[in-house]
């Protein structure tokens, strides 16, 4: 029950939100309430959560079409409890931050950034594939419209480029569940047995990488980061991309086994280059946000390096990598679009020397910064230490290869904390230009305080996402 | 002397209701003094249509059993009551919307618009139950000749003139092909009735063969499948908008039904022939529907090309042959019903508040100025694209299913790259109405605040209600479907 409501309540709020004529402010405040409620709930959740017990708990199943066998069910397991986590305390701080900038229209926007929260965490915790695909497809809705209307100039290329890679991909996805689901007799995800077919295998993965993305289906990315509003950004790269890669974990791993050994090395391969690639491309980036754009590009080639490198070091730390890389890349974007309030833009070339009478904007940024580039005792550091330990028990290229990578991190990081925060003072950045005022603070702190106590005990996240933190071992056993 | 056979009155309450209304209806038009004549009209269609739902209700309820009525005419089962009661329906909302949106110099003429819209929808309840060949011929005759006059009512219009005469002749020669398909069939066999012409029909008889090609040639006109949609984008640009939403819905419900009972009542023994023939026609129609639709400005010709592309989705459900494929193509019917005439209807009320045909163009801004009908019309377009706000979602799925289950995975291929080419115009409506404002492009809107049009908004409101409802209660509505396909040989 508490699993539907987590769902449904944001959903319905968005539509009390859509129909009641309500002031700027009423809208607003509630659409916060509700995400905090969302977060509540989840706590709750997770204290009430058994991390020693097999299987999915808090299931609710009900019927949806009977003679195929597809029904509503929904669950929650360890790993799915963080990135459930991850969804509505991201939500929260992106919809304080819309309230706080003032968007237009507010009732559709916060309308629509509610059905958000509700489709999203409808994906991490829908058990059967017809469910998981409704929600998977209903999380594009919102984030159309969203950046078709709020984003900046050159929106409606960027929304068309988003919305036809990605439906591309789920459309097959769609062929792909249908040719699964009337093969195993059930679309049930926990029931359902695995299979051995490459082009199902082929279709889930489409439909992942492109929404993870890796290289190189990531066309849609730098256009979609730049002009969609800072905090819609956010959500994208530190919450929906999470949607393509714990479908990988959750589907094309658990269900097909065999075709995940079969293309094992290309996969991996396409990690590794998304991750190369997108290092470089973070390092030769002109502004803020396509730094941090490129850089989820990098960390989702990481996060599915360790998925596939099939070890346990691997996927403990890709759930971890996932969690993390998600807080920490909605505060930097989050950031980013305080910095664009202040000086209408997040290029290099017209910032720098913010730090000189900014100290929370400088702290703030820099720990995320520091956080990002994976130094010693971050939470980033130790989901890349076990991605690349685990990709090393695959072979040790692999982890050769990530190791550079993450030297390239450093680099692209350190440049853009630099060129914003220091060096001389850029064009536009002007005296009067405000710190961090307490509405940010109060929406990007906890965050980063997330990420902290997320940097203190690791282990949090990682030894307690599979039950007793035997990834390979529970996922060859399919989750039951 | 001749037998009169036994008349089994209440299965064909349905449509004595509806007909009983329309001579009421024309009656009106006489004697009811023109200034009350629209409201009268819309009030005897409204309850004619609620007497048709009702009873069809009722006759669904109580045919559990289906069997043959009237000289074996007519089918009194569930099949034929559930597409009655989805006719009607249509028909309901129809009249609601052509009470505000049928143009007011026509008012001279505004009771016979109703007593047409009426007798046209017996005549399409009295077709999806037609149990021989005659009555099937009979039927599509009425309901077309009614459809011919609905199309060109606003005859000082160019274009619904043009469109009353086009779809009058490309129209009859779908007719006279079915015609013509039906003689070869009674020549081959020398026998009328469906499941007879099932008992001595042999497989591979070039005449019967012949016959049925042409029987799928004339039911692919009226279901404006490719390559027989050649008049479909012209009549809806032009017929007025309430008859557009009328014949988008409605027709294609009717003739879907009765293909789907003819082909695999009547032809079982070229099952193999007629399912690949359907499979041809259906990616003839996803190709041909959505490729022209990309380039569509004017939005009526692009939903025109739209449901040219649907047709092609419920060929798939009907390729598959299946109880499976039934269910499939009854239960897409339903939300595809609700958001064809729901678009539509919302195409109409912009056109009427500009006096202007509706393009890409001036509907910018549609969304915000309108907000009810700019988000039924984000969630048909979302709901057409197959994702998961309306039943067209649950729609596609299921008749994937019905052909991956059938063995033709690459039917699904085909429907799923449709689907995503479709993504392309639907959404240019959504961007249009949304993301676009009027300041941008200069629209012109006639003058003054938009009409009131309550009547509109409740049937958008029902449109919406049967869209969203038939997602979220997807199995009440495939129990009905599958009561409904029970009735058919399988």
């Amino acid at each position: 029950m508490i699993t539907t409501i987590l769902i449904w309540l944001p959903i319905a709020a968005a539509i009390v939100v859509w129909a009641l004529p309500l002031s700027r402010y009423a809208t607003g405040s509630l659409a916060v309430l509700v995400s905090l409620a969302e977060v509540g709930i989840w706590i709750e959740q997770a204290f009430r959560f058994d991390f020693s017990k097999h299987g999915l708990q808090f299931a609710q199943r009900g019927g949806w079409i009977s003679d195929l066998h597809v029904s509503y069910h929904v669950g929650v397991y360890g790993f799915s409890l963080w990135l459930v986590g991850l969804t509505v305390i991201s939500m929260a701080a992106c919809t304080a931050y819309g309230f706080w900038v003032g968007r237009d229209r507010p009732r559709a926007y916060f309308g629509l950034m509610l059905f958000l929260t509700g489709a999203t965490v409808g994906v991490f915790v829908a058990q059967d594939l017809l469910l998981f695909y409704a929600f998977f497809e209903a999380m594009l809705i919102p984030l159309y419209v969203l950046v078709g209307v709020w984003g900046g100039p050159g929106r409606l290329g960027a929304t068309i480029k988003f919305f036809i890679y990605t439906a591309a991909g789920s459309l097959l996805m769609l062929a792909a569940l249908i040719a699964y689901g009337l093969h195993a007799g059930t679309f049930d995800l926990v029931d359902g047995g695995p299979s051995v077919s490459r082009w199902i295998f082929l279709g889930f993965m489409l439909a992942f990488v492109i929404k993870a993305p890796l290289f190189p289906f990531h066309g849609w990315l730098p256009d979609t980061y730049r002009e969609a509003p800072p905090e819609v950004t956010a959500v994208l790269s530190g919450v929906i991309a999470k949607a393509g890669t714990y479908g990988m974990l959750r589907i094309a791993i658990t269900k097909l086994p065999d075709p995940t050994s079969y293309y094992r090395t290309l996969i991996l391969a396409l990690a590794a280059a998304a991750l190369v690639y997108g290092s470089l491309l973070a390092f030769r980036a002109a502004d803020l946000r396509g730094v941090v754009a490129y850089s989820s590009l990098a960390q989702s080639g990481l996060i599915a390096l360790g998925l596939f490198s099939g070890t346990n070091l691997g996927f403990d730390g890709a759930v971890l990598q996932m969690v993390a890389h998600g807080l920490v890349s909605t505060s930097l974007f989050l950031l980013a679009g305080t910095i664009e309030r202040r000086t209408t833009t997040d290029q290099f070339a017209l910032l720098g020397g913010m730090a000189k009478g900014r100290p929370a904007l400088a702290t703030l940024l820099m720990t995320c910064g520091i956080i990002s580039l994976a130094v010693p005792g971050s939470a980033n550091f130790a989901g890349e230490f076990l991605i690349l330990a685990g990709a090393f028990q695959r072979a040790w290229w692999w982890a050769a290869i990530g190791a550079g990578a993450i030297v390239l991190a450093a680099m692209y990081m350190l440049r853009a904390i630099s060129a914003v925060l220091h060096e001389a003072r850029g064009s536009v950045v002007t005296e009067d230009a405000l710190d961090l005022r307490l509405g940010e603070l109060s929406l990007i702190v906890p965050l980063v305080a997330g990420l902290l106590l997320l940097s203190a005990w690791p282990a949090g996240v990682s030894h307690h996402s599979f039950v007793g933190d035997r990834p390979v071992q529970t996922i060859k056993g399919q989750f039951k | 002397m001749i037998h009169t056979p036994h008349v089994d009155w209440f299965s064909i309450s349905t449509i004595l209701a509806l007909l009983g209304a329309s001579f009421v209806a024309l009656l009106g038009a006489v004697l009811v003094p023109r200034s009350a004549r629209r409201m009268f009209g819309c009030v005897v269609a409204v309850l004619g249509f609620a007497g048709g739902l009702l009873t069809s209700i009722w006759l669904y309820v109580d045919s559990t059993n289906g069997h043959r009525v009237i000289g074996d005419a007519f089918y009194r089962d569930r099949w034929t009551a559930l597409g009655q009661i989805i006719v009607c329906g249509i028909g309901l909302v129809t009249a609601l919307v052509a009470a505000e949106q049928i143009a007011h110099r026509t008012d001279d003429h505004i009771a016979e618009f109703f007593s047409l819209l009426l007798a046209c929808a017996a005549g399409m309840t009295f077709f999806i139950g037609s149990a021989n060949l005659m009555v099937m011929f009979l039927s599509l005759e009425w309901f077309s000749i009614a459809l011919y006059v609905m199309c060109a009512i606003d005859y000082d219009v160019e274009g619904s003139l043009e469109a009353g005469l086009k779809y009058l002749v490309i129209g009859s020669f779908g007719s006279a092909a079915l015609l013509f398909g039906s003689a070869l069939v009674y020549g081959s066999t020398s026998r009328i009735g469906f499941v007879e012409i099932a008992h001595v029909g042999h497989a591979h008889d070039t005449l019967l063969v012949l016959g049925l090609a042409m029987i799928i040639t004339g039911l692919g006109f009226k279901s404006s499948a490719a390559p027989f949609h050649q008049w479909t984008p012209d009549v809806y640009q032009g017929a007025p908008t309430p008859v557009t939403a009328f014949m988008s819905a409605a027709t294609k419900v009717a003739a879907f039904m009765l293909a789907f009972r003819v082909l695999r009542t009547a032809f079982p023994q070229d099952e193999h022939l007629w399912t690949w023939a359907l499979a041809g026609i259906a990616i003839a129609s996803l190709a041909v529907g959505n490729f022209a639709a990309l380039v569509q400005r004017n939005v009526k010709r692009m939903l025109a090309y739209s449901s040219i592309s649907h047709a092609g989705f419920l060929l798939i459900g009907l390729s598959a042959a299946s109880a499976l494929g039934g269910r499939a193509m009854l239960y897409y019917l339903v939300p595809y019903s609700a958001m064809a005439f729901g678009s539509f209807a919302i195409v109409g009320a912009r056109e009427r508040e500009l006096n202007a045909p509706v393009t890409l163009d001036n509907l910018a801004g549609f969304g915000w100025e309108r907000p009810f009908l700019g988000v039924a019309m984000w969630f048909f377009m979302f709901g057409f694209a197959g994702l998961p706000l309306t039943g067209g979602f649950t729609g596609k799925f299921y008749v994937f299913a019905a052909a991956y289950r059938h063995g033709w995975a690459w039917l699904v291929v085909v429907g799923v790259l449709a689907t995503l080419v479709s993504l392309w115009y639907y959404l240019a409506v959504v961007r249009a109405m949304y993301m676009r404002t009027n300041d941008e492009l200069r629209v012109a809107v006639a003058g003054g605040a938009p009409p009131r049009e309550p009547l509109l908004h409740a049937a958008v409101a029902i449109c919406m209600i049967v869209g969203v409802g038939s997602l979220f209660a997807t199995q009440p509505v495939i129990d009905l479907a599958r009561h409904a396909t029970s009735a058919l040989p399988f």
